[in-house]
């Protein structure tokens, strides 16, 4: 299946670019990109470490203003835009519960409504018995679901994720990033992925954007379709397509990346 | 204490009994020694003062400190003196971190004022606050007043240092994760700096106890005519030892309860939030 043919442009992006300037220099960190996210697709983004990742994501969300381009949102705003981090960042003076109401109480609409809503999303993704415990009680997964939990209550359109598994260990990462993935797609979010993990990339995306070296542009974008063949993150990487895009991802990214270290 | 439960239950093996015996019997070593250095730290000082091995009336005795509580109970002197400088200290060090925190929050409020007062926090908090007494005297007079703003000044500059430090520590992830819900920084502060910092606060209420007293105690034996800093000014001016050592024993007595009250409240607030 063809992406481009088929779905809508949600969010567009237009010869964005981003300098950070401390006293000591001027970094270029994004330069002249171009991308264009579909709705209800799921984008992963790979690159070299420092390249201006968590910058791009940033810069979406509207956290902090470009330097030039521009970024178009169709029919949705900013505060539209959900986030979600390395670390789980759950309050640990807050229950589960709380936790996973925190957006709706920032943003003051927490109601009857929002928060069965809410509520309901605990229950439906099996944390409903946790949700009068505190974070502190919980398996850093699901603190990780909890996180994405509270981070669905507020209705996002277009979901962020940096490295949101990255701290999880191996068995953990593979397990939660499958759920979250279903999660995701299950209430039918665009989601747009960073990720260190090329395996990761190719079971959970829909298309895998490489990004270069800083100061960033994208490279190349791979869309990943296993043609019906494979549903399960296992089925995906026993395919023999897993392999093939592994290989184009891994060359793509070797040449750009001379100065990888973590 | 815990060993002996553990011990009541008796399902342990041999090795692990034998473990626990062996702590449970260093645990009394520890008491039977730090209780015996007080006991006998008296006992050779009443010794050595009764037989003329020491002059009682320069080094006084526990006897003789003994009597003079006694009569500072009959004269009522006792009781208000204890009072007036726990009140004083009290007030303190809870308006001394009250302060404390909302200058802290004032401060993390803006960068730019950050950036304009830290210079002043650092010479400020090197200074010993006791050469400002004279001043105090004169503008605020003699009375509870002074003495209560000679302990804010030695516990409000590091109060706001330490809170600062502890605003400043909260993950930046988590601010991210304010702002990418749209929150104010009203918002962060009120829902996250400050929440987050609660073990901090309450860490800086336990150590102004501490500032607190010196600054009570200081402040009373510049100005005050009560209290227990004035008691033992008092006796040292008229060379009345007793009188010095009691205002010192008091003092322990009540720097310590008021040590244990808060390390208490805040080791119920740790085991509350686990
Ligand atoms: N606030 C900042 N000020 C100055 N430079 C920054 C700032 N944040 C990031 N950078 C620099 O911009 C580049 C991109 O950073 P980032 O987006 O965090 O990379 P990534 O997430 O891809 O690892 C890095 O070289 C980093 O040092
Ligand atoms: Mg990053």
């Amino acid at each position: 299946m063809d992406i481009k043919k088929d779905k809508k442009i949600i969010l567009e992006i237009k010869n964005l670019s981003l300098n950070y300037h401390t006293l000591k220099s001027e970094t270029a960190a994004i330069k002249n990109m171009n991308l264009d996210i579909y709705d209800k697709e799921f984008l992963s983004i790979v690159g070299p470490s420092g390249c201006g990742k968590s910058t791009f994501l940033s810069l979406v969300a509207g956290l902090i203003s470009a330097s030039g381009g521009k970024i178009n949102l169709k029919n949705f705003s900013f505060s539209e835009i959900g986030y979600m981090f390395q670390r789980d960042c759950l309050f640990p003076w807050k229950r589960i519960k709380e936790n996973a109401l925190l957006g709706l109480e920032i943003k003051r609409i927490l109601n009857k409504k929002s928060e069965s809503a809410a509520l309901d999303l605990l229950k439906k993704y099996d944390l409903k018995k946790f949700e009068n415990y505190y974070p502190n009680q919980l398996s850093g997964g699901m603190r990780q679901k909890v996180a994405l939990i509270r981070t669905l209550a507020i209705n996002p359109r277009i979901l962020l994720l940096d490295e949101p598994f990255s701290a999880l260990d191996y068995q953990t990462r593979i397990d939660i990033s499958e759920q979250i993935r279903n999660i995701i797609k299950n209430e039918k979010k665009t989601a747009v992925l960073v990720t260190h993990d090329i395996s990761e990339a190719i079971c959970l995306s829909d298309r895998v954007a490489i990004f270069s070296k800083r100061p960033s542009k994208i490279k190349k974008i791979f869309n990943i379709d296993f043609g019906g063949e494979a549903g399960t993150f296992h089925e995906k990487r026993r395919h023999a397509k897993f392999n093939e895009y592994f290989d184009k991802i891994w060359s793509e990214l070797k040449n750009e990346d001379s100065r990888k270290t973590r | 204490m815990k060993i002996r439960e553990r011990l009541d239950k008796k399902t342990f093996s041999d090795e692990h009994i034998k473990y626990l015996n062996n702590q449970k019997r260093h645990f009394f070593k520890v008491k039977f020694f730090q209780i015996g250095i007080i006991i006998l730290f008296f006992v050779l000082w009443e010794f050595f003062a009764r037989f003329k091995l020491i002059d009682p009336f320069i080094t006084s005795s526990p006897f003789r400190i003994w009597n003079m509580l006694i009569s500072l109970n009959h004269s009522g002197e006792l009781w208000m003196n204890i009072y007036y400088t726990t009140f004083e200290t009290i007030v303190g060090f809870l308006l001394g971190t009250l302060m404390g925190v909302i200058l802290a929050a004032l401060i993390w409020f803006s960068d730019f004022v950050y950036k304009v007062i830290e210079p002043y926090l650092v010479v400020l908090n090197a200074l010993p606050k006791v050469a400002l007494g004279p001043i105090i005297i004169v503008w605020l007079g003699s009375g509870m007043s002074a003495i209560v703003v000679m302990t804010l000044l030695v516990s409000v500059i590091i109060s706001v240092i330490n809170i600062l430090v502890g605003f400043k520590s909260v993950s930046e992830e988590k601010v991210l994760l304010m702002k990418s819900f749209g929150a104010s920084k009203l918002q962060i502060l009120l829902k996250l700096i400050i929440p987050a910092n609660i073990s901090v606060i309450l860490s800086t209420l336990k150590i102004n106890v501490g500032m607190s007293l010196i600054g009570v105690i200081t402040g009373e034996f510049l100005v005050s005519s009560q209290g227990i800093g004035y008691l033992i000014v008092y006796g040292g001016q008229v060379f009345k030892l007793d009188l010095v050592m009691a205002g010192i024993l008091i003092l322990l007595v009540v720097a310590s309860i008021m040590y244990l009250c808060v390390s208490n409240i805040e080791k119920l607030y740790l085991k509350r939030k686990r």
